[in-house]
């Protein structure tokens, strides 16, 4: 009983201790920061692991969103009964893709991909002692396996989510001119009518911030990692579940700040 | 010097200490009179390079082959240009005869190659001192012996300070000068392998005839 009624205390205390162990963790990488040059010059593996590695997955997902987002405006402005408003399924398909699938998408799938894989691997050299030889040979453990995926996760993120961008839009426009009855003509017109260049920047400027949440948090988790396998798996799953609540967090946060 | 004593009793904790992977609650860990739970971390970073460690199951990098793995250490901790460091490589491997190993990953490697792998990778820089974790635990006999011998030929050959912490009374009897035995957080004994194979004290003594 006594556990039940302080079981909600202890997750607010250990909430506020991971916020403080995880601010920790990132002020440490300023330690070695004479070494960044080595360090930062490790980005390139991890901007091919994170991004490049990342391209066909993100493709398929970007392309079925505008098909699905197509299918559904579409079946939404027929049945609001409006003749002649079809031209306005490319407006929803672009705003829709623009500002919030395509991104939020490609977070969510790179929290699976990316971010799973990013704490389960440096989880699983905490736990067989990789981090201490690391730093019983000098390097800063910390700088070493964060700083690059941090940064390859800032560069990479908003490249995946403008490619995302491009196949979601095909998508919706090949849904449209194929199996609706809307030519692409319309599809564009309507795409057209309330595009605003920052509809597209603002998708990007998330993918940076969804890139340094997701591979910072997995990171964290990862160096955090103890009690061998089983403590590996526990550390990937808290890592991927923090990641997606992060993301939808930063998602609403960002949309308050730059589009209102 | 070898540190024996009960499992979980703290051996390898105490091992850590010595180039800051652990820090104490209280007291101070000197090496060459710097103390190293309180040195920055620029000179902390000093102080590691003088201490080469192997760990217990070789602790190697997993992405990388056994040379990068040699490089790594040599890149970071000296100033060797890649020709020098490529040969320094070779020659390590084959001090603890590992030749033509160069290019294989960890998972190819036994247990007793990824320990002497992870030897080589501890005195690639030519470390003043090297600690030892369990460097003979899970081995067969022969293995056993023959790291003993690779680790007292290192101590003869490169002339570095070696700490071991171990089970094995072999490894103890064949290669140490001084042995520690640790015991409820103390040092119960400190003196030659030969005085604690002479000791009358029962505890001592069935610990290392192993009498439970």
């Amino acid at each position: 009983m006594r556990n039940s009624v302080l079981y909600p205390f202890s997750i607010f205390i250990s909430f506020f201790e991971s916020i403080s162990n995880y601010c920790a963790l990132m002020f440490q990488m300023f330690r070695s920061y004479r070494s960044w040059n080595y360090y930062l010059s490790l980005t390139n593996i991890h901007m091919y692991q994170i991004g490049i590695k990342s391209i066909p997955i993100v493709i398929i997902t970007g392309l079925f969103a505008g098909m699905v987002l197509a299918v559904q405006a579409s079946y939404q402005i027929e049945a609001s009964l409006i003749p002649g408003m079809e031209w306005t399924v490319g407006s929803v398909v672009g705003e829709a893709i623009l500002l919030e699938l395509a991104p939020m998408i490609t977070a969510m799938v790179m929290t699976g991909k990316i971010g799973a894989t990013i704490a389960a691997e440096i989880g699983t050299m905490r736990v067989s002692e990789q981090i201490d030889a690391l730093e019983s040979l000098s390097f800063d453990p910390v700088a070493y396996l964060i700083l690059p995926r941090i940064v390859a996760g800032m560069i990479m993120f908003p490249m995946l989510i403008a490619i995302a961008d491009l196949f979601g839009l095909a998508g919706g426009i090949w849904v449209t001119t194929n199996s609706l009855d809307i030519s692409y003509a319309e599809f564009i017109r309507g795409l057209r009518t309330w595009f605003v260049p920052m509809d597209y920047w603002f998708g990007i400027i998330k993918g940076f911030f969804f890139g340094l949440a997701i591979t910072s948090i997995a990171c964290f988790y990862g160096f955090n990692a103890s009690g061998g396998a089983e403590g590996v798996g526990k550390t990937t799953r808290t890592s991927v579940v923090v990641s997606c609540i992060t993301v939808v967090f930063l998602d609403y946060f960002l949309g308050e700040i730059i589009l209102l | 010097m070898s540190i024996i004593g009960k499992s979980g009793i703290g051996k390898s904790v105490l091992l850590k200490h010595f180039n800051g992977l652990i820090y104490p609650d209280s007291g101070l860990v000197v090496v060459d009179d710097e103390i190293v739970n309180e040195a920055s971390f620029s000179n902390l970073e000093k102080i590691r390079s003088k201490i080469s460690m192997v760990f217990q199951f070789g602790a190697l990098f997993d992405s990388m082959t056994v040379s990068e793995n040699i490089s790594l250490a040599l890149k970071k901790m000296t100033d060797l240009n890649d020709k020098q460091i490529n040969f320094r490589v070779l020659e390590t491997l084959d001090e603890v005869g590992m030749n033509g190993s160069e290019n294989k990953y960890p998972s190819e490697l036994s247990g007793g190659m990824r320990k002497r792998v992870g030897i080589a990778r501890a005195i690639a820089a030519k470390p003043k001192y090297i600690l030892y974790d369990e460097p003979t635990t899970g081995l067969d006999p022969i293995m056993t012996d023959s790291i003993n011998k690779l680790i007292s030929k290192l101590h003869t050959l490169e002339n570095v300070t070696s700490i071991i912490v171990t089970h094995d009374m072999r490894t103890v009897y064949d290669i140490s000068d001084r042995v520690i035995m640790l015991d409820d957080g103390r040092i119960r004994f400190n003196g030659s392998p030969t005085d604690i194979k002479n000791i009358d004290e029962p505890d001592i003594s069935n610990f290392i005839r192993g009498v439970s």
